[in-house]
């Protein structure tokens, strides 16, 4: 339940009905709802059915549908992986969760090349309406594989779509969405987002493939961030705010397909560019980003080169012990800095932000 | 014609329309009219029909790369075939599958892969589909799971396996064993050359079918997939022996290289399962089936031949469904 003090979710609720609850409530919600509209959805993987139920994102669940349509598995991600696309051919829309991103690679043959190219190189005669959930871990000591972040790696592979909410709301939108979705869709979660609360409808709703979403209008600078770094984005601009400066905050939210018109729309407005990935920047999404942004706007602006800049993961596995971890990972703080010197065109920061109050990254004590 | 004569007239028909078919593509190959590696199961051609012929039409097949047989011999369309091994665009995907890709869901034939085992857990998946199916409508259909014994070899098969018999799904797995993983024999890669021993020991019910006996392995079908239909049985494994005269991919003999034996290949061709069948044929029967098949092979060779190649915007459609 925890919600560092001074921040207030991104979503300020429109109508009463709307509650504040965690992002790991919200999925569980988005699957009971659409388990309870589409007797098709079924929900499996390793101990999606235990009495920790992924840190509590799958609890009831059985209880609800049964363990026809909810059930645990052997440690077999590849077999288990092509079951899913097996189910999902026959006419089945399954909903396969890891508990960590890493373990995605044992399933990588099934996904690569079958879940993303049967429907093209079978022409149609089969879909593959398959939602893998996959946790990105962080911070006590998750260490180099409990903690990757291989978004970059799926967007490289047309037949895939890929969701990363960064909130509440928008993980239960997006996972209806991929639920009625008929292609494969990788959705990435973030263990550090679970417990973050924010305002959600009771009622179904969808959050679309390919729209991205700004959360703070800002004239200064075009923050473009990533998963858990848009909390990390947003409390930068919050850094930014008290010498003056405002940044746009877009959230891609879907990384495959991705929104450039919203970022390009901004950064015209902004005339600056800074994409904070939560992942590494060789072949990454920041590389993605900026290279279509070049595309996009090749003549820069006014005549002039665009100002930008990336910001990710340390270019090394993520270690364990909390000091160099911290190094490993963008913080509020180098964010802000980073949008600083883009802002002030000085090489040299004169300027630092002020500490913070504890964070969802200081307060997690796992154990998982 | 008697009950029997008739199922051996079938089986014939069955058998030869693959080979035939084959050897038209061994024929046109040098003519480059096939743009596609193929991987020819001139040979082993009973094991695809000894599995499919006892199966009922809405059951399902999948597949390997190896798939022409398996695809003709569940009914999939010929024409289709042809002209995808033409790459055209009335092939069966439209010319995005060539050879090593086949698909016919129409016919129940699940799209082949080019990685071996892939298709393995995935013919489990849809296993489990038609489990949850019957529920409902009270009708167990089934899936037949066919690789070689190189797939055996991928962790994914074992994995797959167990799954199965966790979960009781109505599945034969049939392991095509032409002891070849592509130039590697199998003395080479498995540590016990008793696989039946292997999958039994994750308690399903095995069976060896040697010298690619049709009538074995088609009477052996025929119970398993009653049994699993009446609740019976739960996943079944089958080996089949049964070796690959030609080379790996490709239309020619290899046996001159060191990796094979001749002789072999003369012991193999003693079993041949359509000169068996042929003979127990009367001669105008066997006679009409031949024409009959050389019929089918030249119609499909002009279908594929008059449909002209998919529209350049062909490339950019079905990457995502709707």
């Amino acid at each position: 339940m925890f919600m560092p003090t001074e921040e207030k979710p991104v979503f300020t609720p429109c109508d009463n009905k709307q509650r504040l609850i965690r992002y790991v409530d919200a999925l569980r919600e988005a699957t009971s709802q659409e388990m309870a509209n589409d007797e098709r959805v079924f929900l499996f993987g390793l101990d999606v059915d235990d009495h920790k139920g992924i840190q509590g994102s799958t609890l009831g669940l059985l209880e609800q549908f049964g363990p026809e349509r909810v059930f645990g598995t052997p440690l077999s991600e590849d077999a288990m992986t092509g079951f899913a696309v097996g189910a999902a051919m026959a006419g089945l829309r399954p909903i396969h969760v890891h508990i960590r991103m890493d373990f995605m690679l044992l399933a990588i043959n099934q996904l690569i090349n079958m879940a993303a190219k049967s429907h093209y190189m079978y022409n149609g005669q089969v879909n593959v309406p398959l939602v893998i959930r996959t946790m990105i871990g962080r911070s006590w000591g998750q260490g180099a594989q409990h903690s990757q972040a291989l978004h970059a790696l799926f967007m490289h592979i047309p037949g895939l779509k890929i969701f990363a909410p960064s909130n509440a709301h928008d993980a239960k939108g997006c996972l209806i969405t991929a639920i009625r979705d008929n292609n494969p869709v990788i959705f990435i979660e973030h263990r550090l987002l679970y417990s973050t609360e924010g305002y959600v409808s009771p009622e179904v709703y969808t959050v679309p493939f390919g729209k991205a979403r700004t959360f703070v209008p800002g004239h200064d600078i075009t923050i473009v961030a990533i998963s858990h770094m848009v909390m990390e984005a947003l409390r930068a601009s919050k850094h930014l705010e008290k010498i003056g400066l405002s940044a746009d905050i877009i959230d891609p939210i879907s990384l495959r397909p991705l929104d450039m018109e919203t970022i390009v729309n901004s950064v015209k407005k902004t005339g600056r560019l800074l994409i904070v990935d939560n992942g590494w920047l060789t072949c990454g999404a920041s590389s993605e980003i900026m290279a279509r942004m070049i595309e996009l706007l090749p003549e820069g602006l006014n005549g002039k080169a665009i100002p930008m800049a990336r910001m990710g993961f340390a270019d090394t596995p993520c270690p364990t012990t909390k000091n160099l971890e911290n190094l490993f990972y963008p913080s509020s703080h180098t964010i802000a800095e980073k949008a600083y010197t883009l802002i002030s065109g000085k090489t040299n920061t004169d300027w630092l932000p002020a500490a913070t109050s504890k964070t969802e990254i200081d307060a997690f004590k796992g154990p998982f | 014609m008697t009950q029997d004569q008739a199922l051996i007239a079938r089986l014939y028909q069955s058998m030869l329309l693959i080979r035939e078919l084959e050897q038209h593509i061994v024929d046109v190959y040098h003519t480059d009219a096939v743009k596609s590696p193929v991987h020819l199961s001139i040979g082993q051609e009973s094991v695809a029909v000894g599995v499919c012929d006892p199966l009922n039409s809405d059951d399902i097949v999948s597949n390997t790369y190896r798939c022409h047989a398996t695809y003709l011999a569940k009914g999939g369309d010929i024409n289709g075939m042809m002209a995808e091994l033409y790459g055209k665009k009335h092939g069966c995907a439209g010319g995005k599958a060539g050879s090593m890709h086949l698909v016919d869901i129409k016919h129940g034939i699940l799209g082949a892969s080019a990685v071996v085992g892939t298709t393995i857990p995935i013919a489990a998946g849809y296993a489990f589909a038609l489990q949850q199916e019957a529920k409902k409508t009270g009708k167990q259909r089934i899936v037949a799971s066919l690789f070689g014994d190189g797939a055996t070899e991928e962790g994914v098969f074992t994995e797959t396996i167990n799954f199965a018999m966790l979960k009781k799904l109505p599945i034969i797995f049939i392991c095509e064993n032409n002891q070849l993983a592509i130039h590697s024999p199998l003395r080479s890669r498995w540590a016990s050359e008793h696989i039946c021993e292997r999958v039994a020991s994750f308690g399903i019910r095995t069976h060896q079918v040697k010298n690619a006996d049709i009538f074995e392995l088609h009477q052996l079908i025929s119970k398993e997939a009653e049994n699993i239909r009446n609740g019976i049985s739960g996943p079944v494994f089958i080996e089949c022996e049964t070796y690959r005269w030609l080379e790996h991919v490709g239309p020619g003999d290899d046996h001159h290289e060191e990796y094979r034996d001749p002789n072999e290949l003369a012991l193999w061709k003693n079993k041949d399962q359509i000169a068996r069948l042929a003979n127990m044929l009367a001669p105008h029967e066997k006679e009409k089936i031949n024409q009959k098949v050389a019929a089918l092979i030249k119609n499909a060779v002009a279908f594929a031949e008059q449909s002209p190649y998919p529209d350049e915007e062909e490339l950019f459609t079905h990457v995502y469904a709707n």
